[in-house]
């Protein structure tokens, strides 16, 4: 059953060199995750969630144990396999938004595709299709400049599920949102994890996120303090 | 090609800062065509009317002659040999005789070179035809600059003093027939022109010339024993040397003009860099490598360069285009370049110097474009992710 898993870490650590001393950011780490979760990473600022998140993301690597995310090992992944991983599999969400201020919405959003070198007439059609599970269609040939913070968490949503990654990896989404738009985005996700099957991980300490959360890691100085599935009628 | 495409956008979406950039380095295109053309348009001028008036299509010297040793005149010189009389004869070759000599111009000696040369010759463009004009005197024809430091005027006379073969001095008095005024000055400073016969007579050397000019385009390549013929490369060796000296020097400011364009590409690539790890980071996040980053940010660099070279067309074109055709006046103190110019250089503009200077613009700037760039490949996702400095 080696396939059933979409991420599994195994004595999973990542250390710090603080001076003297080290800083354990990430310790002893062991956690499976299967396609379709929809999983938070929770937790108080500085306990790891960005780091355990980055690794899983192979923007980073263990300094001990293993990492297995879609069949690569990230701690022997090289830099263009890494890379290519990125590229065809994990969407990112990023708390600051992070879309290329040169680009209109729609440039944005096709990206992606472009570096997967997909033909125009495919990449037409999907993007517009993220557009539109995000709403913002008509938006397209905007700047990033000329949108709200809610818009532009959207659009950064539409670039991470327009390849339609198996993985969708996201530090703090809503941090910078309000109530309004932070609920907005997480039914937009919610609503992805479920048509397209997509697993969602997120880091947050956002109390809004929490209800739409399926299952919930805690993390605390770096360890795993709790994992809980939360059932439909908890809600 | 994806990064060709995302360079020339981020470019454009710099703004400002790009194209003040782009302005400046297109100066450096402009100077550098400019300032080529021109050397190349004065040089081909200059050889083309030194070939004209002094060189023709080569020179056979008597073996001893040494143009740069005066004293040898007294020795070289010789009977034409039969081989080349015959082309003298049908005006394909012309014969000078040089000796040394003084005149004395109000009252002061100067000393000069004496020149003999067939008034009816047609190899060289002086026009000897007014020393056909010898009615009691001997007639002598002087170039302005000559004129002008001997304060000798058409008309004047002035007394020459000479040695003929055998060494024993002599004077006579010449008249200045023509002043001619010639772009080549060693026709031209401290010598008198007089017909060659007369001097032939004066200096008691019949039928001796000191060199032969052929015309030109000449076929005519035999030996001649005692003399030594001098092809047109050798001929115009010095000119040459002298014009890339000129040319040296000139490059000095394109080359600063292009160092301070470089300087401040590369000012803007550090900037960029910097203030762009996030945006790096995004990329990197989205699945391009770091080598694609790299190839990105250097096209982007060396992008300045190519629309440099559309900016510089755009302005600068119009005005080679223009000076090409109607030249360019130099100041009235050219002289002081110590070569033969006319009052007005058309520059020459080949393909071969534009795409030249494309070239060297574009790799110049590629190469300062690309050196802040190998900062990326020490970059960690992460850290650019954060804005961290690299
Ligand atoms: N590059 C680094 N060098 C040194 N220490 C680091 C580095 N990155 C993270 N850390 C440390 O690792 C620990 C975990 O950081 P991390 O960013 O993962 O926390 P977090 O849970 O995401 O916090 P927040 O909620 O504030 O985002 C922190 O103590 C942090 O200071
Ligand atoms: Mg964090």
């Amino acid at each position: 059953m080696s396939n059933s898993f979409l991420i599994r870490t195994e004595k999973l650590y990542k250390k710090y060199p603080m001076g003297p001393t080290v800083l354990v950011a990430l310790d002893n780490i062991n956690i499976t995750i299967n396609k379709g979760e929809f999983v938070g990473l929770v937790g108080p600022s500085g306990s790891g969630k960005t780091t355990l998140l980055n690794i899983i993301g192979s923007l980073d690597s263990p300094t001990e144990g293993s990492a297995e995310v879609l069949g690569n090992k990230i701690e022997t992944l090289s830099h263009q396999d890494a890379a290519k991983l990125r590229n065809n599999h994990i969407g990112f969400i990023f708390q600051t938004f992070n879309l290329l201020p040169v680009y209109t919405v729609y440039e944005n959003v096709e990206f992606p595709l472009l570096l997967q070198d997909i033909p125009p007439a495919k990449r037409i059609e999907l993007v517009m299709q993220a557009l539109e599970w995000v709403g913002l269609a008509d938006r397209k040939d905007s700047k990033p400049s000329q949108l709200s913070g809610g818009q532009s968490q959207r659009v950064a949503i539409a670039r991470a599920v327009v390849k339609k990654p198996e993985l969708i990896l996201a530090d703090e989404p809503t941090a910078n949102l309000d109530a309004k738009n932070s609920h907005n985005i997480m039914e937009t996700m919610v609503k992805l994890n479920e048509e397209l099957d997509t697993t969602f991980i997120f880091a947050t300490h956002d109390e809004k996120v929490m209800k739409y959360l399926k299952r919930k890691i805690t993390l605390n100085d770096g360890y795993v303090q709790r994992d809980e599935n939360i059932s439909l009628n908890n809600q | 090609m994806l990064i060709i495409k995302l360079a020339i956008k981020n470019l454009l979406g710099a703004g400002l800062r790009t194209w003040l950039n782009v302005i400046a380095l297109s100066f450096s295109y402009v100077a550098i065509i400019f300032m080529q053309g021109l050397y190349a348009g004065m040089n081909n001028q200059m050889e083309a009317s030194t070939i004209k008036v002094q060189y023709g299509g080569g020179q056979y010297w008597h073996e001893l002659y040494d143009p740069y040793d005066p004293l040898s005149l007294d020795d070289s010189h010789a009977k034409i040999p039969n081989e080349i009389s015959g082309l003298i004869k049908n005006n394909d070759a012309a014969s000078i005789l040089i000796n040394q000599g003084s005149i004395y111009p109000n009252g002061r000696m100067q000393n000069i070179l004496i020149k003999g040369i067939d008034p009816n010759q047609k190899i060289l463009a002086i026009p000897t035809h007014f020393l056909n004009n010898q009615n009691g005197f001997i007639p002598a024809l002087i170039g302005g600059r000559m004129a002008k430091s001997s304060g000798l005027k058409k008309g004047d006379f002035v007394t020459i003093r000479w040695r003929d073969a055998k060494g024993t001095f002599d004077a006579d008095e010449v008249k200045v027939v023509e002043v001619i005024n010639t772009e080549v000055s060693e026709i031209d400073n401290g010598q008198i022109w007089i017909p060659l016969d007369k001097m032939r007579e004066m200096t008691v050397m019949p039928g001796e010339a000191t060199l032969i000019v052929l015309k030109q385009n000449s076929q005519f390549t035999k030996n001649l024993s005692g003399w030594e013929f001098k092809n047109l490369d050798f001929l115009l060796a010095d000119l040459r040397s002298l014009a890339t000296t000129k040319s040296a020097g000139a490059s000095i400011f394109y080359f600063v003009l292009l160092f301070l364009a470089m300087l401040a590409i590369f000012d803007t690539q550090i900037l960029s860099i910097f203030r762009r790890r996030k945006e790096m980071g995004t990329l990197m996040a989205l699945g391009m490598t770091r080598s694609t980053l790299i190839k990105l940010f250097t096209l982007e660099g060396s992008m300045h360069a190519v629309l440099a070279a559309f900016a510089a067309m755009l302005y600068g074109g119009p005005l080679v285009w223009y000076l090409a055709k109607v030249g360019y006046g130099l100041p009235a103190s050219t002289d002081s370049f110590g070569f033969a110019l006319g009052d007005r250089i058309y520059p020459e503009f080949t393909a071969l110097l534009i795409i030249g200077t494309i070239l060297l613009v574009l790799t110049v700037t590629s190469i300062v474009s690309y050196l802040p760039t190998r900062r990326i490949t020490k970059l960690k996702p992460t850290d650019a992710l954060r804005g961290k400095f690299i």
